[in-house]
């Protein structure tokens, strides 16, 4: 894994200040190859923070010079059309390219500082402070009880099962299922709806206490009363914690998100607060987008 | 911003629907236009066959109206727009409304025509009305035209019409007292005029949200109840 050191301010400044110019004949796409990211990438209060990062599959590179911070209890949502690297992107925060094959990530990537590419981290320990939740529900082949009660088990975080109990409800409570599954926590997860297999997942990714959840595609098999209900569930979880979520509806992101990131070609092209991006958004290959006016 | 466009879209009905709000929107503003041209000219010319004409177009600009806030409601349902799209949606949704009112304001002064034309007495305040007429029904045709080319410049130009037309709206009132106390016999007509000169300035204001409407749509910024420098500062 190569890690490289922070660029200097300079670059970050510079970055800062490109914006389109209004009235210039210059075309969207030479300003996107200028990798300008414009709006408001950086937050006071951030979370995570990430720096010049680029990704690369072999030769082939996935993501250019990505820099954007994500704020504390804030839900930022990343959106652009397939291909563009942002789940690339959204692995890179806990890691999980690791255990892509010829997959590199060069950059900084800090959480509350902590360089998360450290050789010294933890990358398991890293994996239960900043959970993920896949596109696809996949519940373990268990009972709904020990695929909550999994992560806490194996991080030692309850000593007695009383400890653990209270988590699994807690933690089921939390992802909106406890009702609707109290009464059979001993039968396989793997029976519920799609949508209580998300909610489950869910649980199990809080069950273990992250700082920060990913979500990837998180309602994209769910129909719309169960996406619904996630998306109510986002609300209520971004009290306690950071959500990063890619979707492919933009919908999704108006609803949910305090700011939606851009990516097209690898590139971050707009970082802005959400209720800015649908309205009026910064760059013109933004507006393409989510306006429906891309090939 | 790059130049602004409602074609391209990868659905290409979504840019037969915008295109069709935009011609009916255009459609509807003359025919408001000529509607208010004919409500000053039946004043001017006492003829109140012209102001029932007037009277009865109204109508036809009430169905206007709510046929294309009905169109402007299914986009939104349909297509769930954003950006510019969603601005040009809303931007119609509203200026029909103004539109509809000016509308309004015409047929108010065919009636009051009609009551003119029954009177009889001494024609004064007929200028007031010819002069002030002629500013607003220019500023509607510009504020309409700068609505077909989205051009920011005239319709920030055509805003500022608005000013001379209250201006001349506070003299023609002025004029107007000078009248009824000169000769109290007057009153009557007087007051009627006066009513059709207060229909002319609220024309202007309603052809000046257009304007505000226009800038909406093309800048994304909301100029709404700014003064005149902070408006220009954008």
């Amino acid at each position: 894994m190569n890690t490289t050191a922070t660029l200097g301010t300079d670059n970050m400044a510079m970055a800062a200040v490109k914006k389109p110019t209004e009235g210039t004949d210059v075309s969207p796409f030479e300003l996107a190859a200028e990798h300008a990211t414009v709006g408001s990438f950086e937050v006071e209060n951030a979370k995570m923070s990430i720096k010049n990062v680029n990704v690369y599959y072999g030769d082939k590179q996935a993501i250019f010079d990505v820099s954007v911070d994500i704020g504390k209890n804030e839900v930022i949502a990343m959106i652009g059309p397939s291909g563009c690297g942002k789940s690339t992107f959204l692995r890179a925060l806990n890691r999980m390219n690791d255990t892509v094959d010829g997959c590199r990530v060069e950059g900084d990537i800090r959480m509350d500082g902590q360089d998360l590419y450290s050789p010294k981290l933890d990358v398991v320990e890293l994996r239960a402070r900043v959970g993920m939740v896949f596109q696809k529900p996949n519940p373990f082949p268990k009972s709904i009880y020990d695929n909550v009660a999994y992560g806490p088990k194996i991080h030692g975080l309850a000593d007695t099962r009383v400890d653990l109990d209270e988590i699994v409800e807690r933690s089921l409570r939390r992802a909106s299922l406890w009702d609707e599954v109290k009464d059979r926590l001993y039968q396989a997860g793997t029976g519920l709806s799609g949508g209580q297999q998300q909610r489950l997942c869910i649980a199990r990714a809080i069950a273990v206490s992250p700082e920060v959840i990913l979500m990837d595609e998180p309602c994209s098999a769910l129909d719309p009363i169960a996406t619904a209900r996630i998306e109510e569930l986002i609300e209520e979880l971004s009290q306690n914690f950071t959500i990063a979520i890619v979707t492919h509806s933009m919908q999704q992101a108006a609803r949910v998100s305090q700011r939606t990131a851009y990516f097209h070609l690898g590139q971050l092209i707009e970082v802005n607060p959400t209720e800015q991006v649908f309205t009026m958004p910064e760059h013109a290959l933004t507006e393409s987008y989510i306006t429906g006016r891309f090939g | 911003m790059t130049k602004l466009t409602f074609e391209n879209h990868i659905v290409t009905q979504f840019d037969g629907e915008l295109e069709e709000i935009r011609t009916r929107l255009m459609e509807m503003g003359g025919k408001v236009e000529q509607q208010l041209q004919n409500a000053i000219k039946s004043v001017a010319e006492i003829d109140s066959a012209m102001a029932e004409q007037v009277i009865r177009q109204e109508r036809q600009v009430d169905e206007m109206e709510r046929d294309i806030d009905e169109a402007c409601i299914l986009i939104i349902a349909r297509r769930q727009p954003a950006a510019t799209d969603l601005r040009l949606i809303m931007m119609v949704s509203k200026a029909v409304n103004d539109l509809e009112r000016i509308g309004d304001e015409a047929k108010k002064i065919a009636n009051h025509a009609i009551i003119l034309a029954e009177q009889d007495g001494p024609s004064k305040g007929y200028t007031e009305v010819r002069h002030l007429g002629k500013s607003v029904i220019s500023m509607l045709a510009n504020a309409l035209d700068a609505f077909a080319r989205f051009d920011v410049e005239a319709a920030m130009r055509t805003l500022n019409e608005d000013q001379q037309i209250d201006l001349d709206y506070k003299t023609a009132l002025r004029e107007l007292v000078t009248y009824m106390m000169e000769d109290p016999r007057s009153i009557g007509r007087v007051i009627n005029i006066l009513w059709v000169i207060r229909s002319l300035e609220r024309v202007g204001d309603h052809a000046k949200n257009l304007c505000e409407q226009i800038v909406f749509v093309v800048k994304g910024k909301d100029i709404r109840h700014q003064t005149h420098v902070a408006r220009h500062d954008h």
